[in-house]
């Protein structure tokens, strides 16, 4: 089992989440975050173009078996990218996974994702 | 100081002693021409009451979609401001207001539009009195329309929300407002073939159909929003609806009972009846709920005020309370089935345009034939049945067949659709490249 984390730009989520549907993955959890990578985003604040320091991002969280971690990547890299890809697109981190355990049936393991 | 009071008293004197010089020395005709200050000032300050609709439509509307297009949302209130504000002025008072032409019913049945060159830039209303109501400024008159014309095509909006372009919908309002709101406002107000004939008292027929069904048109036209209906689209801020239709509950005093041009009885009575639809809506919707689903939920409620509302409006100064109370039940539950009938359909009237304005005025217009004040002078009842199915008819194919010529003259010009990935992203970011809220959870 492994957590796939991934960080990507807001006005990109919906296209990951529909490639994420189309993989056949429907269970994600989506986060609002702040966050600085090398990306310099722009904003339009009474006509004066400014850069914040820290820049809105999307966190999702995807617990997945060995089988699917690919195409969690595709899909995301799918859907995450502008255009061919751009700086500021955002970064996947893929992390082992000891235990899942289902709240509601107290499964554990595999099944329980 | 002293000399303060004493130059001050003295004037004063002056007035006072000059005022009845002034008043024998007019003419008769011009007695007319006296500011009724009540009148002036229940106008100015309904004028005012109607441009809160807007950012309160704004607000409604804002609230509804989801969080990636609440900017994009409440521009298109906030752009009507400014495009229909300037528009208004330039020509929309002449061609709503001017003298009638195209006769094309016979001389003296009234015309198809208006025009007059001296209403062009309001020049020659700049200082006249009395032209549209006893003793009001016409200026006030042609500000108190202004707003009218500006909420209408704001109200269309709903029906495509989420999924157009900025520029494709700032021309498109501007055309709709001139080739439809205009002519149809002059038809049945300014003098046109249905004025005096189909009771209209402030805009069921000119203002809530021709938008339900202009925005009924574009947005089977356009198409559903990407996902519509498989994905939940839930509203972003409901808490910010609540307020903005209490705020178009506040202003409806002003588009109802300013709509007597007058400050006296027939106020009066628009102001109660508009009270007693909006809450008999408001009640009827979540009892209907509370049938159906068991639960009665806030959106209904605002939508149930705005079903009695919008049902009120044809009929605000010729029905009585009890019919109010029929009119805001009746309305609650046809706007009810309809909104119910969308998602079978399956079109993708986003924010119930159709569902609330369109449904909700045809039950006024027509169902205000039942339930009129007695009043001498009435025509015979199937007549006024006529005038007034002639008066939705009217509205109904003329804002139908005009809007879908213009939503595709738009959509092939300056693009009026936005392209998926631009939908994808969300009207705030691409199109004005800027966020609504903070760190609220993402839709």
């Amino acid at each position: 089992m492994k957590l796939i984390i991934a960080i990507i730009q807001p006005d990109r989520l919906d296209a990951v989440h529909q490639e994420l549907i189309n993989h056949e993955i429907f269970r994600i959890t989506v986060s609002r975050v702040t966050g600085h990578g090398k990306q310099k985003d722009q904003e339009l604040y009474r006509g004066q173009e400014i850069t914040p320091s820290l820049i809105p991002k999307v966190r999702l969280e995807i617990a997945v078996n060995e089988e699917f971690v690919k195409p969690t990547i595709d899909a995301i890299l799918r859907g995450a990218r502008h255009g061919n890809g751009q700086v500021g697109d955002g970064k996947i981190f893929i992390l082992p996974l000891e235990e899942c355990i289902r709240i509601s049936t107290g499964e554990r393991g595999g099944t329980a994702i | 100081m002293s000399r303060f009071f004493y130059r001050a008293g003295a004037a004063l004197l002056v007035c006072i002693a000059a005022a009845p010089a002034t008043l024998l020395a007019q003419d008769p005709a011009s007695e007319l021409d006296i500011i009724d200050t009540g009148t002036t000032a229940w106008m100015l300050t309904s004028t005012a009451l109607v441009l809160l609709m807007v950012p309160g439509l704004a607000m409604f509307y804002g609230g509804l979609v989801r969080t990636k297009n609440v900017l994009g949302t409440m521009m298109h209130s906030f752009v009507a401001m400014a495009i229909i504000g300037v528009v208004w002025a330039f020509v929309g008072m002449a061609l709503c207001f001017g003298e009638t032409r195209w006769e094309v019913f016979g001389e003296g049945n009234g015309g198809l539009i208006g025009w007059d060159p001296g209403l062009f830039l309001l020049r020659d209303i700049d200082a006249t009195i009395g032209r549209w109501g006893a003793g009001l400024p016409d200026l006030v008159f042609a500000m108190f329309q202004g707003k009218f014309a500006i909420i209408t095509p704001a109200l269309i909006a709903g029906a495509f929300a989420e999924r157009v372009r900025f520029r494709g919908y700032c021309l498109f309002i501007t055309l709709w407002s001139l080739l439809i709101y205009c002519p149809l406002a002059h038809i049945v107000w300014g003098g046109g073939f249905l004025t005096g004939k189909a009771i209209d008292f402030a805009g069921g027929t000119v203002i809530h159909i021709s938008a339900g069904v202009a925005g009924l048109v574009a947005a089977i036209y356009l198409g559903a929003r990407r996902g519509y209906p498989r994905t939940a689209m839930h509203p972003n801020n409901l808490t910010m609806t609540l307020v903005g239709a209490g705020l178009l509950w506040v202003g409806w005093f002003g588009f109802n009972a300013g709509s007597s041009v007058s400050s006296g009885l027939k106020t009066a009575q628009a102001l109660t009846v508009t009270q007693i639809a909006a809450a008999t809506g408001a009640l009827a919707w979540i009892f209907y709920e509370s049938l159906h689903l068991k639960k009665a939920t806030s959106l209904g409620l605002v939508s149930g005020i705005l079903a009695g509302l919008v049902a009120i409006t044809p009929a605000a100064g010729d029905v009585q309370p009890w019919g109010a109370v029929v009119l805001g039940a009746v309305a609650a539950l046809c706007c009810y089935v309809a909104v119910i009938l969308k998602g079978k359909l399956r079109y993708d009237d986003s924010l119930d345009v159709f569902g609330i304005h369109g449904v909700a005025g045809i039950v006024g217009a027509i169902g205000l034939t039942f339930l009129l004040r007695p009043q001498d002078g009435r025509p015979p009842f199937m007549e006024q049945l006529w005038h007034q199915t002639a008066g939705v008819l009217v509205s109904v194919l003329y804002a139908g067949v005009m809007t879908l010529v213009l939503v595709v003259l738009v959509d092939k010009t300056l693009g009026l659709r936005l392209g998926t990935d631009a939908e994808r992203a969300g009207m705030d970011h691409e199109l004005h490249g800027e966020t609504g809220y903070g760190l609220l959870n993402l839709n």
